[in-house]
This record gives C-alpha cells, structure tokens and sequence, in this order.
C-alpha cells in the first residue's frame, strides 16, 4: 500500500496517523508540506528513523526544492520525481492520501 | 497641528506568521499585505513562528512545482523600513535550522519574548 502526506508533521499529525497505521512494508510518499518530515536534525526526525524500520520513505524532490530542504533530508528517505509518483502509485494495489 | 495628529495616529502592526511558504495561499498573502500596509508610514513589526519560520529558509526553488518563488522579496523589506523582524527561536530549533539558513538578518527571540511583542501592538494580523 502506498501512503501519500501532504501536510507539515509540525502543524498537524498526518505523518504520525500515517506511520501508526501504516503496516511493514508499505510505502510512504511525503509531498507538498509533508516533505518536512524528511529533514534530518528536527524534534521529530527519531520517530521518522523508528518508521524507516519498517516502511519504506520517499520525498517529492520539487517540493523539496521549493521549500529549501533539498539539502537537508536525512539518510534512508528515497527521493523521487513526478514521473517516480506515478511509478510508486502503479507500482501499489491502494493509495492511502492522509489529508 | 494636523500634521502632529496624523503622526500621533500611527499605530503599531504585527503580522503574525504560522504557515509554511507554498502549501497554503497564507504566507504569499502576508508578504503582498506587508508590502502595500508598508506605504502607509504605520509602525510595522513582522514575527515568524511555528511553521511560520520556514518562509524565510534559504535555498528555496520553485520550478519544479510551478509557483512563484517570493522568498527573494523578503529581502525587499528592508527598503519599504520594514526592520523589525522576529524569529521564534523553538520553532527554528525544532526544525534543525539556524539564523544562518534564513535569507534576512533577523532577531531570534524566545516565544515569551514574542508574546510580549503582541501585547505592544495596536493591531495583529494574522496569517
């Protein structure tokens, strides 16, 4: 299953619902604000290590980069273009959009 | 005498900003009421907090997505006598940046310090 977030893991607790209910080996796509949760060094990034563990973490680069955290994403979060979305959503039986 | 009353009249302005720069229309909104309120010769403070103080990161580029990068106009301010800028310290804590990764000299200060900067104010808008 893939789980998309779009929203700040610092203004509202999608990513946290999102990694609670997602199970080992799902697919997690962070885009728009959620690309927040990829940066290395914040009060959240143990809980996005503790997920990586068990789901697999991807970060929209042009989103990335609008927001100036292209340099800053921790280790173990793939990045992915727009033709990378596309992929990880046929790739997986069922989108999960945590809005 | 008029002129005297009309200077007294100045108030004092807070925007206050919470979003981050290009999920939601907020922070561009901000930018734009800033700017024209500026040519009004008001006392203008501007406070970045939460999320908020990701509108000022460095680095930013928006091709990709589309949009249009207005990060570089927060440089603009200087010149419209828009200097007071404020910066919660926490929240750049809490998300791994420093004073260093903002595009325009700031002041960070605590939150309790901002609080106390709404309290000053005549007005607050918030965004």
């Amino acid at each position: 299953m893939l789980h998309t977030v779009n929203k700040s893991p610092f203004d509202r607790d999608t990513f946290q619902t999102c990694i609670k209910f997602a199970r080992h080996g799902s697919a997690v796509l962070l885009i728009e604000d959620g690309v927040y949760a990829a940066v290395r060094d914040t009060s959240i990034s143990k809980d996005v290590q503790a997920a990586l563990q068990h789901v697999s973490i991807y970060a929209l680069k042009p989103d990335l980069e609008a927001r100036g955290m292209q340099d800053r994403v921790m280790d173990g979060v793939r990045l992915v273009d727009y033709a990378g979305f596309v992929d990880l959503v046929v790739e997986h039986s069922a989108v999960q959009s945590w809005l | 005498m008029e002129e005297e009353a009309e200077a007294s009249a100045a108030k004092k302005f807070l925007y206050l900003n919470r979003k981050a720069p290009h999920g939601t229309i907020y922070a561009l909104e901000s930018l734009e009421v800033v700017l024209i309120a500026a040519a009004f010769d008001q006392d203008v403070s501007v406070a970045f907090v939460g999320d908020g103080v990701y509108q000022l990161a460095k680095g930013q580029g928006t091709k990709g997505i589309e949009l249009k990068n207005f990060s570089p106009t927060y440089r603009a301010l200087e010149d419209y006598d828009v200097t007071k800028l404020y910066v919660e310290q926490e929240a750049l804590e809490a998300r791994g940046l420093s004073e260093d990764d903002l595009v325009v000299p700031v002041e960070v200060v605590s939150a309790q310090r901002i609080a106390e900067i709404m309290e000053d104010q005549d007005v607050i808008l918030s965004f």
